[in-house]
């Protein structure tokens, strides 16, 4: 087996664990009612990890997702509700102002030098702050496309109710796993994230694929707005704050490497549904703080992060053969 | 003719006594114009702060307190300016502390914990004030000795070695107070973060005293020579034979006791510690402090005084934009557009942009001459 699958095996195995854990103490873990609610609370950040993980196999890092996902769902709010806009011309607004905005997050980026880091910190700092100059108070949404997206539900015969936001969810899975994996982009953002240099070398449009990776990021995270916006029927310039931590959290667990160059769309997925299936263990039990999450959170991160680093330093260890180090461009 | 004196000047140059100090006072703001462009944007936006209320420069003595928005700034921006100077020493060795909220929000969780079994009538000596703040930054350096061991020891990224303590701090936090946010009314713990001195804040004095203590630490000393060549390449520093590894340890030891002193200025201003929001996005405004005061997140030179000037700039704009008529939640859109202003000011590729713009006026302008 190559070993750069084998964090990803390693993710798969301790979700499968705890996952049994959680069943043997709550029998509704195996219920699709828990499986579609696990869907649908995590959809939004979901849908941002995907464009966090392409940002984080090229080597970069984006901060500003929590900002953009809450700007959506207050821009979308007012737009609907006080302007009286149809809520389709406001999505395609909202989508459009998204990806301009990582588009210029991008050309920062790569033109001028600046990393990655500050940028995607000023992009979260201004992308709040609008969102708060938009309004801070919460405005429901009443529109009739809300709600007939609100029926739009596929209801399991034990009351599991897959949302929208859950289809969403998997149907922008299957969009990542295709871009990173079968497509030139993807194929770009690997090879830009194993060496910067090689990939210049290569052909590698380095400048455009920063930039297209930062443009991903922003309209996935405004997308992941948009779905919010629609499961909760509602905008609040005070939803999401901090999710960029959770979502980088979810990006590592699920085995992507934040020296870029390695990493599967499908690990994130997983990482973003650990911590939601500990949350639910939390919240059926009743008994226990709600602070260990945050502190469950952080010891997955520091074992998954150990187990990176010790595959990584001596990658003989899990594979029988001797063989030479797996190149960080995915050939899959 | 000319040539000639040239040659006889020259020698005499090499004549006179070399000098090579290891310290100079041009040495605080050495570095190139970067410097002037950091302490330029300061005044620009002091001088915006005084058209916007004309009092903004006025210091007044009232109950033996000097007031006055100047004051405020300097008081209210020394927690950050404490978390800034670690965090130059931790982005010189290439590194970045995520961790110091999170460190801020368990050091004042720990204070306060045990402050308040001292008011309850325990005995114990480790409950008396000097030995609660004592514990509190021992608290701050085991976090830092944590970043630290993941950082130098285990070689894991920085950003996300810290990012484990950033996450799971909070958690800590709220586990030393049992979910609460616990108040306290002990007057030693208070003064940390109201107390004055000669009419000035407390924690202008303590941010003052960090400053030059770490300043003439790391200069007078090679320690600040070390941490660079660590940051520029901590492989080769490290078979030319100095310890990257404990050099490295140390700075975000120090990241962490600062986060410690800062949490405890903050929770003595608030006379409560809240695990929720104490030192909530500090760690942002320390980095962007930073970074505006000219030292690259690449690691490498460092500038202690310019990261303070830095901090300066966030806190007089924040200050400004609160006095000002302007929309409150406008805040941190303003901030977003001034740090990005002071970056593009700062970035030679930026500059050298504007240049080629400006090129076919300087044409124009050598027709007309």
């Amino acid at each position: 087996m190559k070993s750069r699958f084998f964090p990803l095996l390693v993710t798969f195995l301790v979700f499968i664990a705890i996952y049994a854990y959680c069943y043997s103490h709550f029998s509704s873990f195996g219920s699709m009612r828990v499986v579609c609610n696990l869907l649908r609370d995590n959809a939004h950040l979901g849908i941002a990890a995907i464009g966090m993980t392409f940002v984080i196999i090229s080597g970069g890092i984006d901060l500003s997702v929590g900002s953009v996902i809450a700007f959506t769902g207050v821009f979308c709010a007012l737009m609907i509700t006080r302007e009286g806009m149809d809520p389709r011309l406001a999505f395609a607004i909202v989508l459009g102002m998204g990806t301009i905005f990582g588009a210029v997050m991008g050309v920062f980026i790569y033109y001028l030098k600046i990393p990655a880091f500050i940028v995607t910190l000023s992009g979260m700092f201004l992308a709040r702050g609008m969102a708060y100059v938009l309004t801070t108070e919460s405005i429901r949404i009443t529109d009739p496309l809300y709600i007939r997206v609100s029926k739009l539900v596929y209801i399991f015969p034990d009351k599991g109710r897959f949302t929208f936001a859950a289809g969403a969810f998997l149907a922008v899975l299957v969009l990542g796993i295709y871009i990173a994996h079968f497509t030139r982009f993807g194929r770009n953002v690997y090879a830009m994230g194993g060496n910067e240099t090689a990939a210049l070398m290569m052909g590698v449009p380095v400048g455009r694929t920063t930039i297209m990776v930062y443009t991903l990021s922003s309209f996935l995270a405004t997308f992941a707005g948009i779905v919010l916006s629609l499961s909760k029927r509602s905008g609040d310039s005070t939803i999401t704050v901090g999710a960029e931590m959770d979502i980088i959290a979810a990006v590592v667990i699920g085995g992507t490497l934040l020296t870029g160059g390695v990493g599967y769309v499908i690990g994130t997925f997983i990482g973003v549904l650990l911590p939601g299936v500990i949350r639910t263990y939390l919240t059926l039990d009743g008994s226990l703080s709600p602070w260990w999450i945050k502190i469950v959170i952080g010891v997955l991160l520091f074992g998954f992060i150990a187990m990176q680093k010790l595959l990584s330093t001596r990658p003989r260890l899990f594979s029988f053969r001797r063989q030479v180090r797996p190149t960080n461009v995915s050939t899959a | 003719m000319v040539e000639m004196e040239k040659q006889v000047v020259a020698p005499l140059d090499e004549n006179k006594p070399r000098r090579t100090p290891n310290f100079k006072w041009s040495n605080i703001l050495r570095g190139d114009n970067r410097a002037l462009w950091t302490i330029l944007a300061l005044v620009i936006i002091l001088i915006v702060d005084r058209m916007v209320s004309p009092s903004f420069f006025t210091v007044r003595m009232v109950n033996g307190r000097l007031t006055g928005s100047l004051i405020n700034t300097l008081d209210g921006a020394a927690p950050i300016i404490l978390l800034s100077i670690g965090m130059t020493l931790v982005i010189a060795t290439k590194g970045v502390d995520l961790s110091v909220g999170a460190v801020m929000a368990i050091c004042g969780a720990v204070a306060a914990v045990l402050i308040n079994r001292h008011e309850a009538g325990s005995d114990n000596i480790l409950y008396y004030p000097g030995f609660v703040i004592a514990i509190a930054i021992l608290a701050g350096a085991a976090c830092g000795l944590w970043n630290g061991i993941l950082v130098a020891l285990f070689d894991i990224q920085p950003i996300i070695a810290t990012l484990i303590l950033m996450v799971a701090g909070r958690g800590i936090a709220q586990m030393i107070t049992d979910g609460q946010s616990p108040t306290f009314s002990n007057e030693t713990l208070a003064f940390m973060g109201q107390g004055t001195i000669f009419g000035m804040p407390f924690p202008v004095y303590v941010a003052l005293i960090a400053l030059v203590g770490v300043f003439l630490l790391v200069r007078r000393t090679a320690l600040g020579l070390l941490i660079e060549s660590v940051g520029i390449n901590s492989k080769a520093s490290r078979y030319t034979g100095v310890n990257a590894a404990s050099i490295k340890l140390f700075v975000y030891i120090i990241s962490g006791i600062c986060a410690a002193i800062a949490g405890l200025i903050v929770a003595g201003e608030n006379t409560y510690a809240d695990p929720h929001t104490a030192g909530m996005w500090s760690e942002l405004d320390a980095i962007v402090a930073v970074v505006i005061g000219g030292t690259l997140l690449s690691g490498g030179r460092f500038n202690l005084v310019l990261s303070v000037v830095g901090t300066l700039i966030i806190q007089s704009l924040r200050i400004g934009l609160y006095i000002s008529d302007l929309h409150p939640n406008a805040n941190l859109v303003v901030k977003a557009i001034v740090i990005l202003l002071v970056l593009l000011l700062q970035s030679k590729e930026f500059k050298q942009a504007i240049g080629r713009l400006f090129k076919p006026l300087l044409k124009l302008r050598a027709v007309f001459r």
